[in-house]
């Protein structure tokens, strides 16, 4: 399949928009579906549904193959060393949350630091801010400069002897910047700091190898990878969830329950109690070929075209100002025009069938850090081409007309 | 009605020339209004006479265009009114953006339902329905002398 043609994949392109074609620039929040995920989904509760891991019936063991089956896709495609360090979430904050809380649990106490920085999302700063509060832990926050790079040297300053855990985001969803995690880990490794990593827009879009990163932790999320909603992957080291206390309690995750004592599976099932999205870990496996089809080498090499495009464009529409210019940027743009509000730009291009976000994103450190309440922002996903962009340009002009 | 008419309508005429922008001089009550999703920023300023009258009604701030031009509208319509009047005027508006298909009020005249009913377009977008609502909630507290900013994210 050439990647030009990606598009007829996915089902959703064949429909209008407010009576325009739908130029979906928002993947950044959430990828739209191909139909292999779509179709795996439909079979699967149509002819094989059943619970995992518990009745030994066929539809039980298939199901439970099929599930762990996933598992092992997930832990290729990331390079972990062992399916047991896979472990199924519903999201990436759910990921994040685990360690946070299971974490903080056991080596966090009063006066402890954590280290974030200022291009967090709030789903890797709220659940730190839980450790403020409940434990009296302090949060540093590494800054960026103007262009939206983290400045390295000031990150490894904040690393003191206090220090319990560095958590970082792989790509953000605000300037596209392209974190270098592993030197980031390197820094933190030398002062026997363990990092954890939200790699929640990184894993749609870049290469991800976690033993290569040598982090600690890595989240994300399956539905930015073009995989169903409801699922959500924590890599973490075997070391640490063997050592971490579980999180959420009951079925699965226990080998042996008596009236005065519990003892807990190991892991990854410790951290799986309850029944899981089976239907969408199964179907996320198409997520996965999907991408593998295509070749990371060629969704990059595509995915940069396209942003390079884009960001050609609209420097040249007056008034449009683009936010960040890191060193490595992913094909996350965000921006503002001079006199617009963020919020009446994207309702304004919706009308004309393009889809884009407008909002804080999240992340309202980084936007106060910016000086800027809001922006908007267009993000690319594999199934964008350069008409997509003309298209957006055109409705940014349309707008604009509205407010000469 | 057609998004596009709707930001034209009521950019050209509020948006721009925003009505009752700014402090009003003797104004006795003041209220503050933030929507934090936006960012939208609204100040109230009220100037309610003896008789519960309001005898000006300005207002300052910041945000997108939808906010604005419906504190614009708000101000211009609630002007004049006793607070009695005044809090069916909000509560009518309010209704109406919310849940109801139509603007009713006998204290309106149809001119003004008219340009009332502009701010209805945004119902078909119920994210931005705090936008059009902020500056009218920001009234309210004002008119009941309350202290706390009124935040969107908090209130229905």
């Amino acid at each position: 399949m050439k990647i030009e043609n990606i598009k007829s994949q996915f089902p959703i392109f064949s429909q209008k928009i407010n009576g325009k074609p739908l130029v979906y620039l928002d993947s950044s929040n959430s990828s739209q579906k191909p139909i292999s995920v779509i179709k795996r989904l439909n079979d699967f509760y149509k002819n094989e549904f059943s619970n995992i891991g518990r009745s030994i019936h066929s539809l039980a063991v298939n199901a439970t193959n099929k599930f762990e089956e996933t598992r092992m896709s997930v832990k290729n495609f990331i390079n972990a060393k062992s399916i047991d360090e896979i472990i199924f979430t519903k999201n990436a904050t759910e990921s994040m949350n685990l360690v946070a809380t299971t974490f903080g649990q056991q080596n966090i106490e009063k006066g402890d630091e954590i280290l974030v920085t200022e291009l967090e999302h709030h789903s890797n700063y709220v659940p730190w801010h839980f450790l403020r509060e409940r434990k009296g832990a302090i949060i540093k926050f590494a800054p960026i400069n103007e262009d939206g790079d983290i400045i390295t040297d000031e990150l490894k300053k904040l690393i003191t002897s206090k220090t319990k855990i560095v958590a970082v985001t792989h790509l953000s969803n605000v300037t596209g910047t392209i974190v270098p995690i592993k030197e980031i880990v390197e820094i933190a490794h030398k002062k026997n700091v363990p990092v954890l990593v939200d790699g929640c827009q990184a894993v749609p879009h870049i290469k991800v190898d976690v033993t290569d990163l040598d982090c600690d932790f890595y989240a994300f999320s399956g539905h930015k990878v073009y995989g169903p909603t409801g699922v959500g992957v924590l890599y973490a080291k075997k070391k640490w969830l063997e050592k971490l206390p579980p999180y959420i309690g009951g079925g699965a995750m226990i080998s042996e329950v008596k009236k005065d004592k519990i003892v807990y599976t190991s892991p990854p099932e410790k951290y799986e109690s309850g029944t899981m999205p089976t239907a969408e870990v199964i179907a996320f496996r198409e997520s996965i070929k999907f991408m593998e089809s295509i070749g990371m080498d060629n969704l990059i090499k595509h995915e940069d075209k396209i942003k390079n495009y884009a960001l050609e464009k609209l420097r040249k529409i007056n008034s449009v100002k683009i936010i960040g210019n890191p060193k490595n940027k992913a094909g996350v743009i965000a921006f503002t025009i001079q006199g617009i509000h963020p919020h009446d730009i994207a309702t304004i291009l919706d009308d004309d069938g393009v889809a884009i976000r407008a909002g804080h994103h999240c992340c309202q450190i980084l936007h106060e850090k910016l000086n800027l309440t809001a922006t908007a922002r267009a993000s690319i996903g594999v199934y964008n081409n350069k008409d997509d962009i003309d298209m957006l340009c055109k409705a940014i002009n349309n707008c604009k007309k509205i407010f000469d | 009605m057609d998004l596009k008419q709707l930001y034209q309508d009521i950019i050209l005429d509020h948006g721009k020339s925003p009505r009752n922008f700014g402090k009003c001089a003797g104004y006795n009550s003041e209220a503050k209004g933030y929507n934090p999703l936006c960012g939208d920023l609204v100040q109230v300023y009220l100037k309610l006479n003896d008789k519960k009258k309001v005898e000006d009604l300005t207002f300052e701030g910041s945000g997108c265009a939808i906010s604005m031009a419906s504190a614009s509208i708000m101000t211009d319509l609630v002007k004049g009114k006793s607070c009695e009047v005044a809090k069916k005027i909000i509560n009518a508006f309010l209704k109406m953006i919310k849940s109801s298909s139509e603007m009713k009020s006998n204290d309106l005249d149809n001119d003004q339902i008219t340009k009332i009913m502009s701010l209805s377009g945004v119902k078909q977008f119920p994210m931005r329905i705090k936008c059009a609502t902020l500056s009218w909630h920001t009234l309210i507290s004002a008119m009941e002398g309350k202290k706390e900013e009124v935040n969107t994210e908090v209130i229905d």
